[in-house]
């Protein structure tokens, strides 16, 4: 009998060894694998290469690996809003690959799905560019680029089911679906977690076949970045 | 007078088509929104993965897991819809967004544009904005017509790395709107009002196109 479920984050991330490539879904902060995070500075896990379109803030989400030096390599799309990562890529302390944000979707996607390259027209004609092939096809010029995978991806979910099927919400979708497809070994922290036959087929995002481990997360504090709002009610 | 922010956003809602599905980048672009005529239906993309941004949510209403491209929390519309960011640009890339309004620190006289990295000082990365200007067929840039030490940001060429490559088709300023041309060129279409055509042309590094009248903006 396939068995993914475990006892919780700690569990999950056990066997993830110094210098694994990770993959950490999530937009900003919205979606991002807390429960994991949180195991993986119990562990102190070093040398880390981990794909993640944004880093997190100063004091949550990936920024939180970066303060502990846990991070060898990021390969991101945005810096934005994070001041600890921003010194270390201009202090040279990090190795850091920004892509754009499409790029890094599809690159991810094509690990997923068994697709070597593909060719985009982002970044043509800019430093993303350079050292990568440049074809043209119906008078345009795109850029080759090729499919990224992971040792572990680490995906948050809102609802899961003991065979791994998962459901997001809202914009907490973003990088985690085809994230948890490129990774050799997924694992998959959800808010609330149901035996096998209670979510509806219908309404499943990420199929059980990606999955290897699952459970249900804890203390969620889905801290807000920006939170605006309209006056009255 | 040069116009503030709102003018800026005021002044490209105008341009505006009814029905198009568009993009909004951070800062003066999001501000686009609330200037749109009510008479005009269009459907607002957000790269991280949603189809139909509403307005932001009251206090009861914010959700964490909603928010725009931005990090802003925000509310979905009737008919809106959610998708993962690779699904999100293949609406981009695939043509599908009409028209993307993006800030910019430079843009050159051919339509290229600069706004991800300063080398040495500052770099945000360029998230979707490589994969925007690659695609969409309409970029229409809001940006402030010189920086904050009083440099053109309208060049011959730009200096800053560049986001994309002769892809910029419009400039709305806080001094003026102008049309880049395919041949090379800002054509001054519309100035701020009581800004003379002088300033415009002292403000304006790379090759100002100046024909006839040029009519100031109506706001």
């Amino acid at each position: 009998m396939i068995n993914k479920v475990v006892s919780g984050a700690d569990e999950a991330v056990k066997d993830i060894k110094d210098n694994a490539v990770l993959m950490l879904g999530g937009f900003g902060l919205c979606g991002i694998p807390e429960n994991c995070i949180s195991a993986l500075l119990k562990t102190g896990v070093k040398g880390l290469t981990c794909i993640s379109n944004n880093a997190g803030v100063d004091d949550f989400g990936i920024g939180l690996m970066l303060k502990t030096r846990q991070v060898k390599k990021m390969i991101s799309s945005y810096v934005g809003e994070n001041a600890e990562f921003e010194r270390q890529l201009l202090a040279g302390e990090l190795e850091v690959d920004l892509l754009p944000q499409g790029t890094l979707a599809e690159r991810i996607r094509a690990g997923g799905a068994g697709i070597p390259a593909f060719f985009t027209p982002a970044g043509y004609g800019t430093e993303v560019a350079e050292g990568k092939e440049v074809r043209e096809f119906h008078g345009k010029k795109y850029l080759m680029e090729e499919w990224l995978k992971a040792d572990f991806a680490l995906v948050k979910a809102w609802k899961g089911d003991t065979a791994g099927n998962l459901i997001f919400k809202g914009t907490a979708r973003n990088f985690n679906p085809m994230m948890a497809a490129a990774g050799k070994i997924t694992i998959a922290e959800v808010e609330e977690l149901v035996p096998t036959g209670e979510l509806d087929p219908n309404h499943i995002h990420t199929p059980g076949i990606y999955v290897q481990r699952i459970f249900e997360g804890k203390d969620y504090e889905k801290r807000i970045e920006q939170r605006t709002v309209t006056p009255g009610n | 007078m040069a116009l503030d922010k709102i003018g800026i956003a005021k002044r490209i809602a105008q341009e505006v088509k009814d029905g198009s599905y568009i993009n909004l980048g951070i800062g003066i672009p999001t501000l686009v929104a609330n200037y749109i005529p009510d008479d005009i239906e269009v459907v607002l993309q957000s790269e991280n993965g949603l189809l139909g941004i509403g307005r932001f949510p009251h206090e009861e209403q914010v959700d964490a897991d909603l928010i725009n491209a931005g990090k802003q929390t925000v509310t979905m519309l009737p008919g809106s819809s959610l998708f993962n960011s690779s699904e999100s640009f293949a609406m981009i890339r695939g043509g599908h967004v009409h028209l993307t309004i993006l800030g910019a620190m430079e843009v050159s006289e051919n339509g290229d544009i600069a706004n991800w990295k300063i080398p040495g000082k500052m770099v945000k990365g360029m998230g979707g904005a490589m994969d925007l200007v690659a695609s969409a067929e309409n970029i229409i840039v809001a940006m402030q017509h010189k920086s904050r030490s009083g440099e053109s940001k309208l060049l011959k060429e730009c200096t800053l790395p560049i986001t994309g490559i002769k892809c910029v088709k419009k400039i709305v300023t806080d001094l003026a709107v102008l049309k880049v041309m395919p041949e090379g060129g800002f054509k001054l279409l519309e100035r701020a009002p009581s800004v003379s055509v002088e300033e415009i042309k002292e403000a304006t590094e790379g090759k100002l196109i100046v024909e006839g009248d040029i009519p100031e903006m109506v706001i």
